[in-house]
């Protein structure tokens, strides 16, 4: 068992709910000081997203942070940098699309996550059929490879990549790419449907927008993830006060 | 005979030809792109589907098109030009063979609603007009640049009842389409097909659309034997994604004409690209040092398209095709003089191929070698920019 499933594994064996924030790497200069202020507002792992030109799974909040984050010149190296400065200790999840890492070389940048101290990777435009060779890189270097399970994912499927997915299982919570919603959706039924094959910790993202939604989402699964709604906070000018309250907000409804 | 390789067949089980291919598409598109796979095959195997199809593309589109030798242009090149009149099908271009096909499809599989992108607007049009004729449901997704340089035929797609979205993320051209489509094919995936518009994509798309344009390959080389011509030398064809040279080099691909396809300098794939994923494929893609996909500029919009279909990038990679690159400086005057010569205007697309065919006559194309040229596409679109261009406006 990789590095990260044991580390999600012992927190919900706390009786925690985990709270999963994500930022855009290098959308400011201090970016690093907000992942910061969410870990002491209570964030439990933090997923790191690597720009890249067209992503395909992000609506207009991540596109424009990621455009952002590209005009200031991040790069997988740059971020990877930056989050060697991090003075915070909870685990760390990349996410990114595949040619990041297909032009990098994936033996490298395997490499290059797990010296920055990064322990998993989401690639939403990866899936279960043409993983193989990523995922042989990742477990050179203890880096958990992590699915998406959607609403049409049918069971057989869920079955496959419930067995495939490592560190935890990202449940999408509606058919549709990142962004703001109005409810948690299908969220019950898809994290029901993974239980049904593994015990593998089930976090619900895609959409979470409220604290209310995320107590609901953590009332079946083990954490949830909160993307748009708080990159929406630091494109609008928020520093790291104003994402810690935003985390904490968070904390609090799922505690 | 059992040592000859045979090119342009069915991709291998993950959709691969040789190292590219593939499908690279969020989990949540998985289900409808293994269902589309298998109503595909289902589909094109049934005589009376693919009998339907070739009468909408007799009855509707006017196949089968023509095949016209350009006298005037072969005497002036010292070459042998046929033209296969793809001009000539209804909408103006090739594109109306693939969507007749994908929105029959649609309907098998009991979706009620087509979503496409487009570039020039010629797959946007044809998408309209097959949808409208099945009373299907048709949302287009088009770069806002584009939606300007081609504003009439937006206004085309909203005369058949489509609804046009412009896209303003990314460079606003084709590339940023295809994002948005397939973001949007996300959320409505349950009772909406993708119409695609091009041979690239997820699996299966490239070879799906290649089978659906393989009908101009197929009726060309039928032609040319009834010209007497036989197999010609070489088959050329421009390239953006690389549908319209699919669907005719698929007619030679295993003869012994050379197959070439022309890019836009600025969007050539194959000269200036590299292994890369995008759009649910691996193929060669302009990109830059750390992955990130470059902006592809060409005078064309059709051809603005920093990737290309991955068997173009598999044929490319064997050698079985050529693939070379024409400057939007030679278009214009190849545009020109295909109208003054021949009566005939094409495409700013298809004027790249004609701009190829006046450089590398008697030279790459040996004097007095037979041509066929894919005349994929007319140029009743690209009029008021091409005047703007020469009147100096642009």
């Amino acid at each position: 068992m990789k590095t990260l499933e044991t580390h999600l594994r012992a927190i919900r064996t706390s009786g925690r709910k985990a709270l999963v924030p994500y930022f855009v790497a290098g959308l400011t200069s201090d970016w690093v000081r907000h992942v910061e202020a969410a870990v002491h507002a209570g964030a439990d792992a933090v997923e790191i997203g690597i720009p890249f030109s067209d992503p395909m799974m992000d609506g207009v909040i991540i596109q424009e942070a990621a455009l952002r984050a590209l005009e200031a010149g991040t790069t997988l190296d740059s971020a990877c940098r930056d989050v060697g400065s991090l003075a915070a200790s909870v685990p760390l999840v990349a996410m990114t699309y595949y040619n990041i890492f297909h032009h990098y070389g994936l033996e490298r940048a395997a490499g290059t996550l797990h010296a920055a101290g990064i322990q998993g990777a989401i690639v939403p435009d990866l899936p279960l059929e043409e993983a193989a060779d990523w995922t042989v890189a990742c477990d050179a270097h203890d880096v958990a490879t992590i699915f998406l399970f959607a609403p049409s994912t049918p069971p057989d499927r869920v079955q496959r990549l419930a067995k495939a997915t490592q560190g935890f299982a990202y449940a999408s919570a509606r058919m549709a790419v990142t962004g703001q919603a109005a409810d948690i959706g299908d969220a019950e039924r898809v994290v029901r449907s993974i239980r049904a094959h593994s015990d593998v910790p089930t976090y619900v993202g895609i959409g979470i927008t409220t604290p209310a939604q995320a107590h609901d989402a953590a009332s079946f699964g083990d954490g949830v993830i909160v993307g748009s709604a708080l990159v929406k906070v630091i494109l609008d000018g928020g520093g790291p006060a104003e994402v810690e309250d935003f985390v904490s907000s968070f904390r609090r409804a799922l505690d | 005979m059992t040592d000859m390789p045979v090119f342009m067949t069915r991709p291998d089980e993950r959709g691969r030809f040789g190292r590219f291919g593939g499908r690279f598409v969020p989990e949540a598109l998985m289900p409808a792109c293994l269902e589309l796979e298998a109503a595909f095959i289902d589909a094109w195997s049934d005589p009376v589907f693919v009998g339907e199809y070739e009468r909408v593309l007799r009855d509707f589109a006017g196949r089968p098109t023509p095949v016209t030798p350009l006298e005037r242009l072969s005497e002036r090149l010292g070459i042998r030009i046929f033209a296969k009149r793809e001009d000539l099908a209804h909408t103006g271009s090739h594109k109306i063979n693939n969507v007749i096909g994908q929105t029959l499809l649609t309907r098998r599989m009991g979706k009620h609603r087509v979503i496409a992108e487009t570039g020039a607007g010629q797959h946007g049009v044809a998408t309209a007009t097959a949808a409208a004729r099945l009373g299907l449901e048709c949302t287009v997704y088009m770069g806002q640049l584009d939606t300007e340089r081609q504003s009439l035929n937006v206004f085309r797609m909203e005369l058949l009842g489509a609804t046009v979205v412009p896209v303003m993320s990314g460079s606003r051209t084709l590339k940023d389409a295809v994002n948005e489509a397939m973001r949007e094919w996300v959320t409505c995936v349950e009772d909406t097909h993708y119409c695609l518009g091009s041979v690239m994509g997820p699996h299966p798309f490239p070879w799906m659309v290649r089978e659906m344009q393989s009908i101009i390959g197929r009726e060309a080389a039928r032609q040319l034997d009834e010209l007497g011509v036989g197999t010609p030398d070489m088959v050329v064809a421009c390239v953006g994604g690389g549908s319209n040279a699919a669907g005719v080099f698929a007619g030679f691909a295993n003869s012994s004409a050379r197959l070439v396809g022309i890019e836009a300098a600025g969007g050539s794939a194959v000269g200036k690209g590299s292994p890369g994923v995008l759009h649910g494929m691996k193929s060669l893609l302009m990109q830059d040092e750390f992955g990130q996909i470059e902006e592809a500029y060409s005078i064309s919009a059709g051809l603005d398209y920093p990737g290309i279909g991955p068997e173009h990038a598999y044929l490319a990679e064997i050698g079985r095709a050529e693939y070379y690159a024409i400057g939007d400086e030679d278009v214009i005057d190849a545009l020109r003089l295909l109208s003054e010569m021949e009566g005939i205007i094409p495409a700013l697309e298809t004027a790249h191929a004609v701009a190829w065919l006046v450089q590398a006559a008697g030279s790459i194309i040996p004097s007095g070698s037979s041509v066929l040229l894919n005349l994929s596409g007319r140029g009743d679109k690209d009029v008021a920019q091409v005047r703007a261009i020469l009147r100096g406006e642009a």
